[in-house]
């Protein structure tokens, strides 16, 4: 028990008579990367909602680093120590880079309510070291992300991570919206987050890429997980399958 | 080298590549436009715009003129700084120039003294004798709470009820100007205590102006309330999953820039010694036009106070130029809505071209 790092027992999401996310068991441990597969509609970016905060459940229990949470919005989860990288970046575009990382926490030199003055070295200083770590390279951290690529937003979003010391990460299709190279560059990064020990949550519709980059697969099909597999024990069709809905795995099988 | 200069995918990095300030841009329109008037007045009426001519005076620039074209706009001035956060915020505000209108009249109201300086006496007083020659601190407080409680509104009706702040500062614009009308029936104050009049007397809205400009700059450069300010005009969506309290945020928007246009009726009536309903009329259009030819983008998350400052400076360069050329005032009113054109549009055009660069 004590190396899972999330756990959610029964978690329950209905939006009035649409029943988006019904009973879900999840688990993740410490240091693991599992990814999250499931046709649009699934109930997977409903899940992580639920897990971030976003929206609340409906139902359902949460285990957090040890402990039984109930976050009352995002922020409060983040505090915790779960980052998110959503679908739409969640990036101001007319700011630059440290304040992108910092936006919602900055640092201060001195504190006065809404009006705390900034320390914006202290904040410049702590981007270029998670830049690093990271590997991310941008032309330069003063210049508004308006003028970035998409890779280069992405690895932004992803940057905040490594700024943060996150206890789990959690990426919602972070390659959809990206080319070939920059999209090597993102799993690249996802690479330095596992060699770091640290545990990830993501949900992508990449079959390669998902069989590239994590250690288990869960599946979710029309609001319920359907199959949790482990990448040494199956195939890519086999997942096609649960997706599907051509095969459910017997554990699950009375939910269906 | 190379290994640490290039990153995944082969982006570069390079701490020199710094982008050009778009504050820049409009500093080098506004040299421009003075260098028209110079050129222009030299060929045409044979006189310099910016030089001192006269013998008997020992300076090298027409000081006279430069006071007059700062002097001008400061007022107006005061109420850009408000505009500005509140386009940059994402929104934007018609009611300031009523909300000049309404704090001038109720600011004065409580402002006047028994007797003028010419020992005349003050027959009918607005509130009753024994509102007459009250400690100063009370009309200034009773205008900025005009003013601030005129924000907090349409703070809480663009945060709270989702109006589109277009029709919340359009309503409080009508309602104003209503107030202003209301206090006196449509007749001037006069009879304004000389601790009053003192306030905007001389280049004072001037120091008023720019010492305000100065506090507005630290505010949205270097606090939280500023970056704030930028984040929610940029992406509010994202602002708000930062944990960034948007509503709250609006309301203390909307408030400074409340609290900023009865700052500037204050010192408009007393300056002009007298408050009277039409003052600030119209001073919303200009005030967000100096915002936009600062460079403030009306879709939000760019501008800044300092651009504002460049922006106010055109117009007062663009209204004391053409009085120097000895042209009518409605080529003025062209030729200010020709200059907000062209500036949206080279912004646009610069936009576009650093977007097709990255």
């Amino acid at each position: 028990m004590s190396d899972i790092i999330l756990k959610t027992e029964g978690l329950t999401k209905h939006y009035g008579g649409v029943h988006a996310l019904e009973g879900a068991d999840f688990e993740i441990r410490k240091g693991e990367h599992v990814a999250i597969m499931g046709d649009n509609g699934a109930g997977k970016s409903t899940f992580v909602r639920q897990i971030t905060a976003v929206e609340q459940r409906t139902s359902g229990k949460i285990w957090f680093d040890g402990r039984d949470v109930d976050f009352a919005g995002p922020l409060e989860a983040r505090e915790a120590g779960i980052e998110t990288v959503f679908q739409n970046l969640a990036l101001a575009d007319a700011l630059n880079v440290p304040d992108n990382l910092f936006l919602g926490r900055e640092i201060f030199k001195f504190k006065l309510g809404p009006f705390s003055i900034l320390d914006y070295k202290a904040m410049r200083d702590a981007t270029l070291a998670s830049l690093e770590k990271t590997g991310v390279k941008i032309p330069n951290v003063n210049n508004p992300i308006s003028n970035m690529s998409g890779g280069q937003r992405q690895c932004v979003a992803i940057a905040r991570t490594a700024t943060f010391h996150s206890k789990l990460t959690i990426m919602d299709e972070p390659t959809a919206a990206l080319g070939v190279q920059e999209t090597a560059q993102v799993e690249n990064i996802i690479r330095t987050l596992k060699e770091a020990g640290e545990p990830l949550i993501l949900i992508s519709h990449n079959m390669r890429q998902v069989f590239d980059l994590v250690d288990r697969i869960v599946v979710f099909r029309r609001g319920r997980i359907v199959a949790n597999l482990r990448k040494e024990d199956t195939s890519g069709e086999d997942v096609v399958a649960y997706i599907t809905g051509a095969k459910t795995a017997p554990e699950y099988a009375d939910f269906v | 080298m190379s290994s640490s200069t290039h990153g995944i995918g082969g982006l570069k990095y390079d701490p020199k590549k710094r982008e050009r300030p778009p504050e820049l841009n409009v500093f080098i329109a506004l040299v421009a436009i003075v260098a028209l008037f110079e050129i222009l007045g030299r060929l045409i009426i044979g006189d310099s715009f910016l030089f001192n001519t006269k013998d008997r005076v020992d300076t090298l620039f027409n000081e006279q003129r430069l006071k007059i074209i700062i002097l001008q706009v400061s007022i107006i001035g005061i109420i850009a700084l408000g505009v500005t956060q509140v386009i940059i915020s994402g929104g934007i505000d018609l009611s300031s120039g009523s909300i000049v209108g309404g704090a001038a009249m109720i600011t004065t109201a409580f402002a006047q003294s028994a007797m003028n300086e010419y020992g005349m006496e003050n027959v009918k007083p607005i509130l009753g004798a024994e509102w007459l020659d009250l400690p100063i601190i009370v009309p200034l407080a009773v205008g900025l709470g005009v003013g601030l409680l005129a924000g907090i509104v349409n703070g809480l009706l663009i945060a709270k009820f989702k109006i589109p702040p277009f029709i919340v500062t359009l309503g409080m614009m009508l309602f104003m100007r209503g107030v202003a009308t209301f206090v006196t029936k449509g007749r001037p104050i006069s009879f304004l205590q000389e601790d009053y009049t003192a306030i905007g007397a001389g280049m004072n809205p001037v120091l008023i102006f720019l010492g305000l400009a100065v506090v507005m700059h630290f505010l949205l450069k270097y606090t939280r309330y500023g970056k704030h300010t930028y984040a929610i005009g940029s992406n509010e969506q994202a602002a708000r999953m930062s944990g960034i309290k948007v509503d709250r945020l609006k309301v203390l928007i909307y408030s400074i820039a409340g609290l900023l246009s009865a700052l500037a009726a204050i010192v408009m009536s007393s300056k002009a010694l007298t408050g009277q309903a039409g003052m600030g009329l119209m001073y919303e259009l200009d005030a967000i036009a100096m915002a936009v030819i600062g460079g403030t983008s009306l879709a939000g998350g760019r501008g800044s106070i300092l651009g504002t400052c460049l922006g106010a400076l055109i117009f007062g360069v663009i209204i004391s130029g053409f009085t120097f050329m000895r042209l009518d005032a409605f080529y003025q009113e062209m030729a200010k809505g020709i200059i907000i054109v062209a500036a949206v549009i080279l912004d646009q055009w610069r936009a576009q071209k650093q977007a097709a660069k990255a």
